[in-house]
C-alpha cells in the first residue's frame, strides 16, 4: 500500500465515521438535543480510553513492550490513593500514592526490564503479564479487594445546558466535564515535558533509537524508570477519575482493557493516535449503542470497540497514525 | 590531492600522547570470532583509521571502544582508566561521541533537535525549570541552541534545521549524523564509515568537516572507511584488521607498502 492510498484509505474512514456520527440526525429518528448528549457522552468516555491508551504507548514507545499491565497499574494507583486517603488529606494521599508509582515503575525496571533486556518482544509481553497479575494480588492483599467509593468532592448533579435554544437544554454530566479538563490538563503537560525539556528530548530520542539514544550518553535504564514513572502518573489519573465514577473495585482493571484496541486504532507509536483514537471509540460506541442498539439487540458498547480493532488489524496493522515498521533494537 | 600536507600546522594538530589504547581485545559472536586478540592505540590530536575488508571486524572494535560490545578478553584503557569493558553513557559521559555505519538518528525529530539531543549531558538545569523556560534554564537553553546552531552553519544544513531527519536525503543524513556526535563537543570522535553510499562531491565535503573538527577543535578522530584515497589523506596513522585479526599498524605510507595487506586486499580493489 502506498502513501496516496493509504492517506485515502484514512480519509474515507473519517468521512465514514463522520457520516456514522450525523446519521442519526438525517435519518429523522433523533431530536438534536439528544444527539447532541449521546455525542457529548460518547467523547467523554472516549477521553478516559485516550488516558489508558497514552500510557500503553508512552512505555511502548520508550521500551517496545506491550505493558498488559496498564489496567492493573490504573486499579492499583485507585486503590492506594483511597485507602490512603483514610488516613490523609486528599493532597497528601496523591503525592504518597505517586511516590507509589514511582518506587513500582524502579521496582519494574529493575526486576523484569533489566534482566530481561534484548529479549524477543513477546517475552517482555509475558513479563507484563507476570507484573500485572503481581500488582493485582500485591494491591488486593495490602489495600483489601472490597469496592470503596473514592470521593474527591466531584460533583455528581448534571447540569442543564443552552435551556434557552432547545426546549428542555441538554443534560451533561458535570463529572464527566471535570473529569475531560483534567485529562485534557494531563496531556498538555506531557506534551510540555516531551516537547520543552531536555529529558523530554532525551525520552524522543530513545523512542527513536535506542542504540543512538545510549551513544550520546542517555541512560537507558533511567529513561525506562521515567517512562515506567509517567505512565504510573497516567494510571492514576485515570484512576481517580474512574475511580470516583464507579468505585474503587476490579471491574477498572476491564475498562482499561478497551485501551487495547483504541491503540491498535490509532497505531501503537502514536501519541495523538491515542487521543483521536481514544475519542472515535468512545464516540462510535455511544452513539452506534443508542441507535443502532435498538435494531440489533442491544450491547454494542461491549463489542463495538474489538470489532472496529479487528478490522484495523486486517486492513490496516499499523493504525492510523503508527508506523509501519515496529522494530526493537 | 594530499589535503593534509596543504594545511598549517596549528596547536590543535600537534599529536600528544596516548588517550586511547585497546590491549588484547578478544570478541566472539556464538562461533564466530569478531576480534582476536586486537591491541592499538589512539593518540591526542590524531586522526587514526582502521580499515580492513568487509567483516573484518573495524565495526565490531569501534562497538568495543564505546561499549555496546564487551569483548571477552583485553582491557580498554581511556585517559588513565583501564577497563574490561566500557558502558554506552560512561563513554559518552567521558567525551567519546560516534555515529553509526547504518545512520542511527533520531528519525521522528528535526535536524535542530536531534542536535541539541546530542547535548543532553551538557545540560545540567532541572526538568522543570527547563519547561518553564525560568531563570538559569532560559539562559541554559539560549546557549545550547547558539552552540548547535554553530555546529549547523559549520556542515551548511541550515536549510533543513526544522526538518525532520527521516525526510532528508542520506548525504545529509550522514552530516546530520557527524553534527549530533559533534554537538556532545566530544574529546573523541569515532565514525563508522562517514562516507559510504556518498558521490564524489559529497565525500570532498565530509573530508573537508572531518579536517576542519580535527584542526579546529583538535578533537581525536578514530575512523573506519574503506575509500583508499580518503584514508591516505586524512589519517595520520592506520591499523589495519583482516578477519578479526591486526595485520598491520603505521602511517598511511608503511600500510600501503606492507605484504601483508597487500595479500589481504588482493582481490578486493577499493
Ligand atoms: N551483533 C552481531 N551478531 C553476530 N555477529 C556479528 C555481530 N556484529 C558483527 N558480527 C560478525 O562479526 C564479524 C565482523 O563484523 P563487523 O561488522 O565488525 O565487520 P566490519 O569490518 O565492520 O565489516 P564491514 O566493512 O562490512 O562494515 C562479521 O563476521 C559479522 O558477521
Ligand atoms: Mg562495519
Amino acid at each position: 500500500m502506498n502513501a496516496a492510498t493509504s492517506r485515502n484509505l484514512t480519509i474515507a474512514f473519517f468521512v465514514l465515521l463522520t457520516f456514522g456520527a450525523l446519521a442519526p440526525m438525517a435519518f429523522g429518528s433523533a431530536r438534536f438535543p439528544q444527539w447532541l448528549e449521546v455525542v457529548i457522552g460518547g467523547l467523554m468516555s472516549g477521553v478516559l480510553y485516550a488516558l489508558v491508551a497514552i500510557g500503553l504507548v508512552l512505555i511502548f514507545k520508550a521500551s517496545g513492550v506491550f505493558n498488559f499491565a496498564q489496567g492493573a497499574m490504573v486499579l492499583f494507583a485507585a486503590l492506594t490513593l483511597v485507602r490512603v486517603m483514610e488516613k490523609l488529606p486528599f493532597a497528601l494521599a496523591l503525592v504518597v500514592t505517586l511516590a507509589a508509582m514511582v518506587a513500582l515503575a524502579w521496582l519494574v525496571e529493575r526486576l523484569v526490564l533489566r534482566p530481561l533486556v534484548n529479549q524477543e518482544p513477546i517475552v517482555l509481553f509475558m513479563a507484563t503479564l507476570g507484573v500485572a497479575y503481581f500488582i493485582d494480588g500485591f494491591g488486593q492483599l495490602v489495600w483489601g479487594s472490597d469496592i470503596y467509593t473514592l470521593d474527591i468532592g466531584m460533583p455528581k448533579e448534571p447540569k442543564i445546558l443552552l435551556e434557552g435554544t432547545f426546549e428542555g437544554g441538554i443534560l451533561v454530566s458535570t463529572e464527566d466535564v471535570i473529569a475531560a479538563v483534567m485529562a485534557g490538563l494531563l496531556v498538555a503537560v506531557l506534551a510540555l515535558f516531551f516537547q520543552k525539556t531536555g529529558t523530554g528530548r532525551a525520552l524522543r530520542a530513545v523512542a527513536d533509537d535506542h542504540q543512538a539514544a545510549q551513544s550520546i550518553g542517555i541512560p537507558l535504564n533511567r529513561i525506562w524508570v521515567i517512562v515506567w514513572s509517567v505512565a504510573g502518573l497516567v494510571a492514576l489519573v485515570s484512576g481517580v477519575i474512574w475511580g470516583s465514577k464507579l468505585g474503587v473495585q476490579f471491574s477498572l482493571q476491564l475498562i482499561a482493557l478497551k485501551a487495547l484496541p483504541v491503540v491498535i486504532l490509532g497505531g501503537f507509536t502514536s501519541m495523538p493516535g491515542a487521543i483521536i483514537g481514544g475519542l472515535i471509540i468512545g464516540l462510535g460506541e455511544k452513539v452506534s449503542e443508542v441507535y443502532l442498539g435498538p435494531y440489533l439487540g442491544g450491547g454494542i458498547e461491549n463489542w463495538f470497540a474489538y470489532v472496529l480493532a479487528l478490522i484495523f488489524l486486517l486492513f490496516r496493522p499499523e493504525g492510523l497514525f503508527g508506523e509501519r515498521h515496529i522494530d526493537r533494537v | 590531492m594530499n589535503l593534509r600536507d596543504a594545511e598549517p600546522a596549528t596547536v590543535a594538530r600537534r599529536v600528544g600522547d596516548v588517550i586511547l589504547a585497546v590491549e588484547g581485545v578478544s570478541l566472539a559472536f556464538g562461533g564466530v570470532k569478531a576480534l582476536t586478540d586486537v591491541s592499538f592505540d589512539v593518540r591526542e590530536h590524531e586522526v587514526r583509521a582502521i580499515i580492513g575488508p568487509n567483516g573484518a571486524g573495524k565495526s565490531s572494535m569501534l562497538n568495543v571502544i564505546n561499549g555496546v560490545y564487551r569483548p571477552q578478553a583485553g582491557q580498554i584503557t581511556y585517559r588513565g582508566t583501564k577497563r574490561s569493558a566500557m558502558e554506552p553513557h560512561i563513554a559518552a559521559r567521558a567525551g567519546i561521541a560516534r555515529t553509526f555505519q547504518s545512520l542511527a538518528l533520531f528519525k521522528g525529530m528535526s535536524v535542530l533537535d536531534n542536535m541539541l539531543a546530542g547535548r543532553t549531558l551538557l545540560m545540567k538545569s532541572n526538568i522543570f525549570l527547563q519547561a518553564l523556560r525560568i531563570g538559569p534554564a532560559l539562559a541554559e537553553e539560549t546557549e545550547h541552541r547558539k552552540r548547535v546552531e554553530d555546529i549547523i552553519d559549520f556542515l551548511e544544513i541550515q536549510h533543513v534545521r526544522k526538518t525532520p531527519v527521516g525526510r532528508l536525503p542520506y548525504g545529509l543524513q550522514k552530516r546530520v549524523d557527524l553534527g549530533r556526535a559533534l554537538a556532545a563537543e566530544p574529546k573523541v570522535l569515532l565514525l563508522d564509515e562517514p562516507m559510504a553510499g556518498m558521490n564524489v562531491e559529497e565525500k570532498q565535503d565530509m573530508c573537508r568537516f572531518i579536517l576542519d573538527v580535527n584542526d579546529e577543535f583538535g578533537t581525536t578522530i578514530v575512523l573506519i572507511e574503506h575509500d583508499m584515497g580518503v584514508v591516505m589523506d586524512l589519517s595520520d596513522r592506520v591499523v589495519v584488521l583482516d578477519y578479526g585479526r591486526k595485520i598491520a599498524d603505521g602511517t598511511p605510507d608503511e600500510v600501503r607498502a606492507n605484504q601483508a595487506v597487500i595479500d589481504a586486499y588482493l582481490g578486493v580493489k577499493h
